[in-house]
């Protein structure tokens, strides 16, 4: 995939479990903003969809936090997670919220952030000779594999048919 | 900048803990996003960092970071910030707007910014648009957008920001898109990194007003040509410009204007000589 | 069952519930059914999305104000409702409409004892996706109201025809859901019947009003620049000035607007700029130029809350100084204040008509309360007052554009009469037009036009002038109509009070005053303002009985006819 050109290189199992860490600490961060938006834009349901995934993913950031050990994954995520073009896969796009937007909506960003991950550590699985590093980046693709699969179920509680919400009310000039 | 002793932070380090009120979906989420990041990356103390802005949407932006920050009248943020970097220039003095803030209201002043060339970072959020007094044309506006003030269209050509930073004497022109956060982030680093008057026009959709600018996205695509530092090469490229390429168009060598504020000290009688019978 | 002259009702909801569209839905209804009322709104700082409250007050006859108690609230969801609590006061007749689902109740509900009854508006939703909350509570409110069977009914036709048969039903259908579900409510007020046969009436905002006044006046050009709370008098402009062969220009700034307002109006055109107190701030010194070289301008001022950026969605009346001394020298000029809603087109037609005949900038100090207020008024008559300059036609003379002795106003030479080329100059000037530095033409100059203004017959429409007594109340603006409604609940318990409400601010009327206030033993001069500018300004240039007191508040609030009554009775000044 072409965004992966500018993904942060894998040299190590520590470095993954670093770059494995920041991903779902980024989404951490992104559900949280989309969640207080909606709350200050008073949508309630979609704030509690938006802090429910953020819990999702922060306690899967404590899982791979666990899994690494004794190794300082913040710190090293600071220093090698970065991406040079986009942002981290799960950092789902902010510019497709919007204060109406339904259920079902919030849970398809969530499902393309998943599938970004996913699609990632398959590439490194993929690309790198290192058994080690390899071994680690299936389990990681694994996991993701089950996200995604999630992200569908949950879906389905959601069909398309919810009516699309508009709102009567024009925008008000505040200045 | 003060020399210090550089400690690592991060982009949330430079977030205030106010909720933005922007629409879900603003553009503008993500330069605050992308400006959090840059003043991370260049370790500046967000005490020695002051973000200058007019009035709209855009210039919400101070209070949702923790540097020091002024959300003046509209469209005189470019004055406010040339008197704030002149009396204290060990600052690091950064200026937010918007296309009608900064285009409109604050046409005059920004041309005058340019030539002055004190050293600062001007971040222009446009999105051709008036948000938040809700949806009249800006100077950026297509001249065939309907609206309420406008029917039918202004029929008036646009500006080109760049072109105008230019031929005023802005020392870096460039222009990014809000939803490619790393590469706005880059730029807005070499912006401030950059002496003299830096000019960044940020792409960055309303998604109340212009929900047609969703397609920003696939409309922009990195400028084919790489950074001059050559005005009249500069100049040719903005011939052929659209408004949607992306990149740092012009990086110059102009001095910036830094008149020595705090240099001498005499004693007050020697003032006072000339008067002397 | 008791009836009652008026019925305050709230819609709150956020986030899209569209309530706002809800109380202008119940207000149109009862207007075309023969009631009056009015309609504000109040809103969270989002540009959409946010938390907001309709407030509508039915009656029989004209309301110009809020009551200082809402009978019915309905909220489609609570969300950030508290922000509402200073200006929906409850009491414990109060009859409350809640959705269960819709968050908890915020506590100035529950402590004002009003009482709680649960419609299920959302959960009604999920039985028919395409029914929205809020014309549920939409016809919840008609049906309390005791509006006739087929009011919203046709309300919503008219409203969603063009979307189809289908929409209307639907959204008829919802409505009907909500009254069958308050069917065994008692709400125990009820309205006057509303008049039959009504002559024909018009829905419409201050802001709207003053639009149409300009143009009624006279006005054909126009040069703006967008600001909170003005900007719908040059939405209406925009399309409908073109309609009557006019122009309007959205100008890069406020500068530029005024500058370009001097300009077609020198060009003989009547023009118009609309703004708020930080636009009119910037337009000083050019109000200034036009005074002083004698070119007839109008410039209105929405007020909102400063100082500053202020509070841009919220009203005050605190430009007061700046209107009437804000220019720098002598510079006397016409400031008008309209009363009502009804009065913002009467008030901007007067002032278009004196700008002409007086050649002057008039500054109309409306504010947002009056702007964005939709009421029922009577179609406006026709009055007489349509701007009309003394031109300078067939000259045969050398031409003094500002010539002295004879008429104070002194004919204008539009562009393109022969023989009648000038500069006009904010220069101090001789008769002629040209700069001079002399203490004669100075002073000459400044002589005409203090006289033009002091000496022009403004007539029966410089006050509103109502009722007799010792008692008086003197204010202006929007607070005109509290002030009514004041005098007449003290003139209730036996109290005669006179209502003084000046609509021409300046230049002043020293004798109309005195004679306004002759036998006035106390005075309540009433203002939202902090500094209480205008009991200043009275002060300076009137004399005030030596009783008087003055009740000023800053905004965001209105000052209620409740509060008014209580400080002009109350034993002592407070």
């Amino acid at each position: 995939m072409k965004k992966q050109a500018d993904a942060p290189k894998i040299r190590s199992t520590a470095d993954l479990f670093a770059v494995a860490y920041q991903i779902e600490a980024d989404a951490v961060d992104r559900y949280t903003m989309l969640a207080d938006q909606m709350d200050s834009h008073n949508n309630p349901e979609l704030a509690a969809v938006f802090r429910d995934l953020a819990r999702a993913e922060g306690i899967h950031a404590e899982e791979i936090r666990r899994l690494a050990g004794k190794l300082d994954v913040k710190g090293r995520a600071d220093k090698v997670a970065k991406w040079k073009k986009t942002e981290s896969p799960e950092a789902v796009e902010l510019g497709a919220a919007h204060y109406l937007m339904t259920r079902r909506e919030a849970l398809q960003l969530a499902l393309a952030g998943e599938q970004r991950a996913l699609a990632y550590f398959q590439q490194v699985a993929e690309s790198v000779a290192d058994p080690g590093i390899k071994e680690l980046a299936k389990k990681f693709a694994e996991e993701e594999a089950e996200h995604v699969e999630l992200c569908h179920r949950l879906l389905k509680k959601y069909p398309a048919s919810e009516t699309a919400p508009f709102d009567p009310d024009p925008g008000i000039s505040q200045g | 900048m003060n020399a210090e002793v550089r400690v690592a932070r991060k982009a949330s380090d430079y977030k205030s803990d106010i909720t933005p009120i922007w629409c879900p979906g603003c553009g503008d989420y993500h330069v605050l996003l992308s400006l959090t990041k840059a003043l991370a990356e260049l370790g500046l103390p967000q005490e020695q960092t002051a973000l200058i802005s007019g009035i709209g949407c855009s210039s919400r932006i101070p209070a949702y970071t923790s540097c020091y920050g002024f959300h003046g009248v509209h469209g005189r943020a470019l004055a406010v910030a040339a008197g704030l970097k002149v009396a204290r220039p060990d600052l690091t003095v950064l200026v937010a707007s918007g296309d009608g803030d900064g285009y409109s209201i604050g046409g005059n002043h920004f041309l005058h910014a340019c030539r002055r060339n004190v050293d600062m970072t001007y971040i222009v959020m446009d999105n051709h648009i008036y948000g938040m007094t809700k949806g009249q044309p800006s100077p950026t506006t297509e001249p065939d957008f309907d609206t309420a003030l406008s029917p039918g269209g202004t029929g008036l050509r646009p500006f080109n920001p760049l072109a105008i930073a230019l031929a005023s004497g802005a020392n870096f022109v460039a222009r990014a898109f809000s939803g490619n956060v790393s590469e706005t982030t880059s730029i807005i680093v070499d912006a401030i990194r950059h002496p003299g008057f830096s000019f960044v026009e940020v792409l960055s959709p309303c998604v109340t007003f212009r929900p047609d600018q969703k397609v920003w996205k696939s409309m922009v695509r990195a400028a084919p040509v790489a950074v001059t530092s050559d005005p009249a090469r500069a100049a040719r490229r903005l011939m052929s410009d659209d408004g949607f390429n992306l990149g740092v168009l012009y990086r110059g060598d102009r001095r910036p204007y830094k008149p020595g504020m705090g240099g001498q000290s005499c004693d007050l009688t020697e003032l006072e000589k000339e008067f002397e019978l | 069952m008791a009836e009652v002259s008026s019925i305050s009702v709230a819609f709150v909801g956020s986030g899209g519930a569209g309530v706002l569209t809800t109380g202008g839905m119940l207000l149109e209804a009862a207007c075309s059914t023969g009631w009056s009322g009015l309609l504000t709104r109040s809103v969270g700082p989002q540009i959409r999305g946010g938390e907001a409250a309709a407030l509508v007050r039915l009656a029989a006859r004209t309301v110009e104000c809020h009551s200082d108690r809402f009978d019915l609230l309905l909220a489609v969801d609570w969300n950030n409702a508290h922000r509402f609590d200073a200006e929906i006061p409850l009491g414990s007749e109060s009859l409350v409409i809640s959705d269960p689902q819709g968050g908890p109740v915020p506590r100035f509900v529950a402590a004002a004892g009003a009482r709680i009854v649960d419609v299920p508006m959302k959960d009604m939703t999920k039985m028919n996706p395409e029914w929205r909350p809020n014309m549920i509570a939409l016809g919840a409110a008609a049906k309390l109201l005791r509006f006739p069977e087929d009011a919203l009914q046709r309300l919503i036709e008219k409203r969603f025809s063009a979307k189809g048969a289908a929409v209307v039903s639907t959204n008829l259908a919802a409505a009907r859901a909500g009254a069958a579900a308050v069917e065994k409510l008692d709400f125990p007020l009820r309205l006057p019947a509303p008049r039959a046969g009504a002559a024909k009436r018009w829905l419409i905002t201050g802001n709207e009003a003053t639009g149409l006044g300009a143009v009624r006046g006279g006005v054909r050009f126009a040069a703006a620049y967008p600001i909170t709370p003005a900007s719908e008098i040059l939405e209406w402009l925009a399309p409908n000035l073109p309609k009557v062969g006019g122009v309007l220009l959205q100008a890069e700034d406020e500068l530029a607007s005024i500058n370009m307002v001097i300009g077609g109006s020198y060009g003989g055109v009547p023009a118009l700029t609309a703004t708020s107190g930080p636009g009119l701030s910037l337009m000083i010194e050019a109000i200034g130029l036009a005074t002083a070289a004698e070119v007839p301008i109008v410039v209105i001022d929405v007020m909102r809350g400063g100082p500053s950026t202020g509070i841009p969605t919220k009203s005050e009346q605190a430009d007061l100084n700046i209107a009437v001394y804000g220019l720098h020298g002598d510079a006397p000029h016409v400031v008008v204040a309209p009363q009502s809603v009804a009065d913002c087109l009467f008030t901007t037609q007067w002032a278009t008509y004196l700008a002409e005949a007086l050649q002057v900038p008039a500054l109309v100090l409306s504010d947002q309360f009056l702007g964005q207020a939709q009421t029922a008024i009577e179609r406006p008559a026709d009055v007489a007052f349509v701007g009309r300059r003394l031109r300078a036609e067939h000259i045969s003379t050398p031409y003094k554009r500002y010539a002295l002795g004879g008429t104070d106003v002194s004919p204008m030479a539009i562009p393109g009469t022969p023989g009648g080329q000038y500069t006009a100059d904010g220069l101090t000037h001789t008769e002629r037009g040209t700069p001079t530095s002399t203490v004669a033409d100075h002073r000459a100059q400044l002589d005409k036009r203090r006289d033009k203004l002091d000496r022009f017959v403004y007539g029966d429409h410089w006050a509103t002038l109502e009722g007799e007594g010792e008692l008086a109340v003197l204010t202006f603006g929007s607070l005109t109509g509290a002030a009514r409604e004041a005098i007449s609940i003290a003139g209730a318990s036996g109290h005669a009070v006179r209502l003084i409400a000046p609509r021409l601010l300046a230049p002043t009327r020293p004798q109309e005053m005195a004679a306004a206030l002759a036998g006035v033993k106390r005075l309540l001069v009433v203002e939202q303002t902090h500094s209480a500018q205008f009991h200043a300004y009275l002060r300076a240039h009137y004399d005030l009985p030596r009783d008087t007191r003055v009740l000023n508040r800053a905004g965001p609030l209105p000052i209620l006819a409740g509060d008014i009554c209580r400080a002009l009775l109350a034993k002592e000044a407070a």
